[in-house]
């Protein structure tokens, strides 16, 4: 298991941003096992679970807050972590692995000025590494926002950095 | 006049030894479509199954079968039926694991992006032969696409009465839910994944109960993979005789793997059980590129191990790769070349592991974390020569003592590879020598005589551990040097070497 990352940044919602999860908890709350749904909606519509929202999941289903959070940071495609603008995910699946996407995720830590898992200072790039993308054909693998770069080489990176944010890159 | 003959795709050698039965409607038909699935024989088991068969023949036709579970494990999936439908319970499931987790496994998601009906499909036979009326699909929410196809579906198959209430006005009813994980590998677990559904940590527990007394909210439950659902409508169609035809004595019909890694052709291939892996990676792989040679195959994921060259003519069964030290598992295969240190490879694999233990049992928590720091070590340039022989008992411990079968299999990379390439590791504990030259701790860049001194390597390091003058053979200050490898990237003249 991997060690629980506490985001500092304080939680922001805007009230659209409640009216969208209160309307879909009302939906859940009858679904047998509909703690993880919640979860994963609460997810999509802040980009993260800050624990203000975990805590009305809790009350909305009845459970302790402690229960909430157990199974918010059990699996691995929960964040603690508000995202940044965008997302970059390093594949690191077996055939990726093989074909040097350990690499690929040096040189991207090198490149942003951080660790795997965090978020850049401006809040432009999130630097993730993820499992299997399932497009081991094409290894290795980075996806940025979804879109799929494949058979990667460490000096495409730039340019490719460089599509989502044209300036602020180290080198 | 010069003619020009153009091969069709099934006469390429990718295709020409594949036998198509769990993909065969990926890649040719519009998956979005329920017509086009229809016009393949689509929803015609189903329609054999609640007109003209009794629950009892479905199960007895699955068991002829011979079918097993393709998830890795191997089970009797007719058993697994007769089991569920057996059990005592008003209310019952039908489960199906589409939580892909081996990194370097496609082949569930191809099949859910191909042809969701073909699951969907036979999910709807199991309920009616184990007498369930709903069923859940829980799929990785890494597969976006398949998830919303899986809903198309759905939503198509409801639409034609196909799904439901009173499906084909036979009065059986089966609906079916889609529900997404969240990125937890021991998920696979069939305890762990009812566990997730419930909308739990996705923990495994003890069995018995077994799923099929008392599975998803302790009711009767059937799990099927996701290619075990894909052969269900093939063989209520042509017979349990016909599948059974294919493949070996103990292991029937055929196996998708996932082809990766360095390998001429990578993708996913279908071949009947007993197939040689010396077939797989030669004649369909198109052999290793660039002229490397081949040194290992890797099946199962994290829980399989390692094949080296000696067991390539074996005939790819269950028995016959747990036989060698490695699994069926999902069906990853990812091939490696001399460049591939099988050390790194063992660490690979249990960092993935040890990352995923769910932390519930201490043999697996602590064993894997403990196994770790061993191949962190001999990684790194400080392992003693005894400690091979200590992993190698800990790793039987880890086996023994775990809960599931993410703690039972964990050691398998760490114990095939010590099996096979125990030369590799006496090289890193020993010589302090990286093979492979991928250990960097382990491993210096040095040039050679071939060195013209056109100085590019020297002005292109970044810590300025290069020196020498021009027209002069250059020098790399070891103290210095971070062993990035950009100076072996710019030398023009190949004069660089790693050892």
């Amino acid at each position: 298991m991997s060690k629980i990352k506490l985001t500092k940044v304080p939680f922001i919602g805007t009230e659209e941003q409640a009216a969208k999860l209160d309307a879909k908890l009302a939906e859940l709350k009858e679904l047998p096992g509909g703690l993880m749904p919640a979860l994963q909606t609460a997810q999509e519509i802040y980009g993260y679970l800050p624990i203000e929202v975990q805590s009305k999941i809790a009350d909305t289903f009845k459970v302790s807050l402690e229960e909430v959070f157990g199974i918010a940071t059990f699996y691995s495609l929960f964040t603690l972590n508000p995202r940044g603008k965008n997302q970059v995910s390093v594949c690191l699946g077996t055939a990726c692995y093989v074909k040097g996407s350990g690499e690929i995720l040096e040189k991207l830590e090198e490149k942003l000025g951080v660790d795997a898992g965090e978020c850049t200072l401006d809040g432009c790039f999130s630097l993730v590494e993820t499992r299997c993308v399932g497009c081991c054909g094409l290894a290795p693998v980075v996806t940025i926002n979804g879109n799929v770069y494949g058979k990667l080489t460490p000096d495409q990176l730039d340019g490719i950095l460089a599509e989502y944010k044209p300036s602020n890159l180290k080198n | 006049m010069q003619k020009h003959v153009v091969n069709s795709l099934a006469d390429t050698n990718f295709y020409k030894k594949q036998v198509r039965i769990a993909l065969r409607n990926s890649g040719i038909i519009n998956p979005d479509n329920i017509d086009e699935y229809i016009a393949y024989d689509g929803y015609q088991a189903l329609i054999k199954v609640l007109t003209t068969m009794k629950p009892q023949e479905v199960v007895d036709v699955v068991k002829a079968s011979g079918l097993r579970g393709r998830g890795g494990g191997g089970f009797p999936t007719g058993l697994k039926w007769q089991f569920t439908k057996n059990a005592v319970g008003d209310v019952k499931y039908v489960c199906c694991n589409a939580d892909e987790g081996d990194p370097g496994a496609f082949m569930d998601r191809s099949i859910l992006e191909g042809d969701p009906h073909s699951v969907l499909e036979a999910m709807a036979i199991a309920g009616f032969a184990i007498g369930s009326n709903k069923g859940f699909v829980y799929v990785r929410a890494e597969y976006p696409v398949a998830v919303q196809r899986l809903n198309t579906a759905v939503s198509q198959a409801k639409e034609y009465g196909l799904l439901g209430d009173n499906i084909l006005g036979t009065g059986f009813c089966f609906d079916i839910e889609i529900r997404l994980g969240s990125g937890a590998f021991v998920c696979g677990e069939e305890t762990a994944l009812m566990a997730s559904i419930e909308g739990k940590r996705g923990e495994p527990r003890p069995r018995p109960p077994f799923p099929a007394n008392q599975g998803l909210f302790a009711k009767p439950t059937v799990l099927n993979n996701v290619e075990t659902y894909a052969n269900i409508a093939p063989i209520i169609l042509k017979g349990a005789e016909w599948f059974s035809s294919i493949g070996t004595e103990k292991s029937k019909g055929t196996k998708v793997f996932a082809l990766g890694g360095k390998i001429l052709n990578t993708g996913l291939v279908e071949i009947p059980m007993g197939t040689t892996l010396r077939t797989i990676v030669e004649d369909i792989g198109g052999g290793i590129p660039n002229g490397k040679k081949f040194k290992a195959a890797q099946t199962g994921g994290p829980s399989g191990g390692c094949i080296p060259a000696q067991h390539l003519d074996i005939p790819i069964d269950y028995e016959n790769l747990a036989k060698i030290g490695s699994i069926m598992g999902s069906g990853g295969l990812i091939v490696m070349d001399e460049d591939n240190c099988m050390v790194d490879i063992a660490k690979f694999f249990l960092q993935f592991t040890q990352d995923e233990s769910c932390g519930k049992c201490v043999p697996c928590r602590i064993g894997t974390k403990r196994l770790l720091e061993y191949l962190v070590r001999i990684t790194s340039g400080q392992g003693k020569p005894s400690d091979i022989a200590e992993m190698e008992k800990l790793c039987e411990y880890i086996k023994d003592n775990s809960l599931c079968g993410l703690g039972q299999t964990a050691p398998n990379p760490v114990l095939s590879t010590i099996k096979y390439f125990r030369n590799e590791y006496d090289a890193h504990v020993i010589e302090k020598k990286c093979p492979a030259g991928v250990c960097k701790a382990l491993m210096s860049y040095y040039i050679t005589d071939k060195c013209i001194g056109c100085t590019a390597c020297a002005r292109k390091c970044p810590v300025q551990a290069i020196s020498g003058k021009v027209k002069e053979i250059h020098v790399i200050d070891q103290t210095k040097c971070t062993k990035c490898g950009v100076c072996m990237a710019t030398c023009k003249f190949n004069s660089i070497i790693k050892k």
